[in-house]
């Protein structure tokens, strides 16, 4: 195989630095998942919301649910952290804000390449998930 | 060899437990609601993760993602309200793509040129399908019910007539697809052949990606069973890059959509943890399970379990209560 033919099948150098950034994220929150669950079932921590009352009101609508448990919708479980049930969004928010961060370090590649169509497509795709993330969009009150 | 033979074990045990799990849930359900709940708390979250650790099984010998078959089958026949299942879907299917995700990037399976600009399309439009979903859930969560079981036959039909291309015939690359550089080149590995490929047909196939993002936003499906008609047979994508990238697709599209549920309070870690792990290992054995499996099998039992899941999504919404 030739240098111009092996070189056309490697990936560029911000790829390799999202994947292992995918990769370590990615297994640190299901770690910290698994971790933050026990401490949660297993009573080491007590949780905001009972699990007695989690599985009475499960078949309920969001919104109901949420008045009912008392539990704060958007970014509001920051305040909650001490309690087990709360914990477990470490995890969860780590897996959720993975894509994020590894486009950033597409950006700066693709800035380098002057790529700039890719570089605005990256930038918006960091506008919109941010957005979403934000709390700003989805977070209805109750 | 011995680890072999215990992986082998598993097979008939998940096939069993995809049977025979939604009916014990679906007892205990009417257990609880009889006002008779005897069942203690730590049976949910030990059946959820059976539950998804067998489904994880089946999702990867039948080439489909989890939360395509998470949410009919966890709606249908779990206590949980529509709005939960759809937070917890998304998590699954984020996870699961998130797990896949550094091993095709590395391999360079998974296109960047041609995931960013779909990602983008299709993200954006999920979170509209997230705020639409969440919307018509609160007006009445039934109509969810019944388009979730409509969407779910729709994909079983889809699954059991759509034939992949293993390597389409592109002649001629379209303005589009010229001018944002989708194209690349993958090594064949049987056969040791370098194949180029670029797209056609591009805009037509962004526009499909709209579609795809609103239905994965509005019923927290990942979206594999649409990614990769759309990438393979539209645009002429070759199979393998195809799937590999429409399951990095999945990172980024559910992202967006599970912030949303996320921030609505639609994700009870009690109910998501379990699944995530439990869809996350039976991943890892089915792996291990496909040099055994019988994929034309599995695939057969998929479309029909997706196409009951449907249907039973479909009876719950109107509530004819037909299925049980």
């Amino acid at each position: 195989m030739n240098e111009h033919v092996s070189k056309s099948l490697k990936p560029m150098s911000e790829q390799i630095t999202y994947a292992n950034l995918l990769f370590i994220g990615a297994w640190t929150g299901i770690v910290l998942m698994l971790i933050t669950y026990f401490l949660y079932v297993a009573g080491i921590i007590s949780p905001h919301v009972d699990i007695a009352l989690i599985i009475q009101n499960w078949d309920k609508g969001v919104d109901e649910y949420l008045k009912i448990t008392h539990t704060p919708p958007g970014w509001g479980w920051l305040t909650l952290l001490t309690k087990g049930d709360f914990l477990n969004f470490i995890g969860l928010t780590l897996i959720a804000v993975l894509t994020i961060i590894c486009y950033l370090f597409l950006v700066v590649g693709y800035k380098k390449r002057n790529d700039w169509v890719y570089f605005f497509i990256c930038l918006t795709e960091i506008v919109v998930l941010t957005l979403a993330a934000s709390g700003i969009l989805g977070t209805g009150g109750h | 060899m011995l680890l072999k033979s215990k992986i082998k074990f598993l097979y008939p045990i998940a096939l069993l437990v995809i049977f025979f799990l939604p009916l014990i849930a679906a007892a205990a359900e009417d257990t609880a609601m009889s006002g008779g709940s005897n069942w203690p708390w730590w049976f949910w979250p030990i059946l959820l993760f059976v539950f998804c650790f067998a489904l994880g099984i089946i999702a990867v010998l039948a080439g489909v993602g989890g939360g395509v078959l998470y949410v009919p089958l966890v709606s249908g026949f779990f206590p949980f309200h529509i709005d939960f299942v759809r937070g917890a879907g998304l998590m699954v299917a984020l996870a699961g793509a998130l797990a896949a995700g550094p091993g095709l990037l590395r391999r360079n399976l998974a296109s960047l040129r041609l995931a960013l600009p779909v990602a983008l399309i299709a993200s954006t439009f999920s979170i509209v399908g997230a705020m639409l979903g969440l919307y018509l859930s609160k007006i009445n969560p039934d109509i969810v019910q019944v388009c979730l079981g409509v969407t779910i036959v729709g994909i079983a039909i889809l699954i059991l007539l759509s034939k992949n291309s293993e390597k389409p015939v592109v002649t001629c690359q379209d303005a589009i697809g010229l001018a944002l550089g989708i194209s690349g080149s993958c090594l064949d590995e049987a056969t040791k052949e370098q194949i180029h490929w670029k797209t056609h047909r591009t805009l037509l196939g962004l526009f499909m990606f709209i579609l795809i993002g609103i239905l994965a936003g509005m019923f927290g499906l990942g979206a594999g069973w649409a990614n990769v008609p759309v990438l393979n047979l539209l645009l002429g994508v070759p199979l393998k890059i195809s799937v590999a990238t429409s399951k990095f697709l999945l990172s980024i599209t559910d992202t967006s959509a599970a912030w949303i549920y996320m921030n609505k309070g639609c994700v009870i870690p009690f109910i998501a943890v379990p699944s995530i792990i439990g869809l996350m290992l039976g991943s890892f054995v089915g792996v291990r399970l496909l040099s055994i499996a019988k994929p034309k099998f599995i695939r057969l039992m998929v479309i029909f379990v997706l196409l009951f899941a449907g249907l039973k999504a479909i009876d719950k919404g109107l509530g004819l209560g037909i299925l049980g």
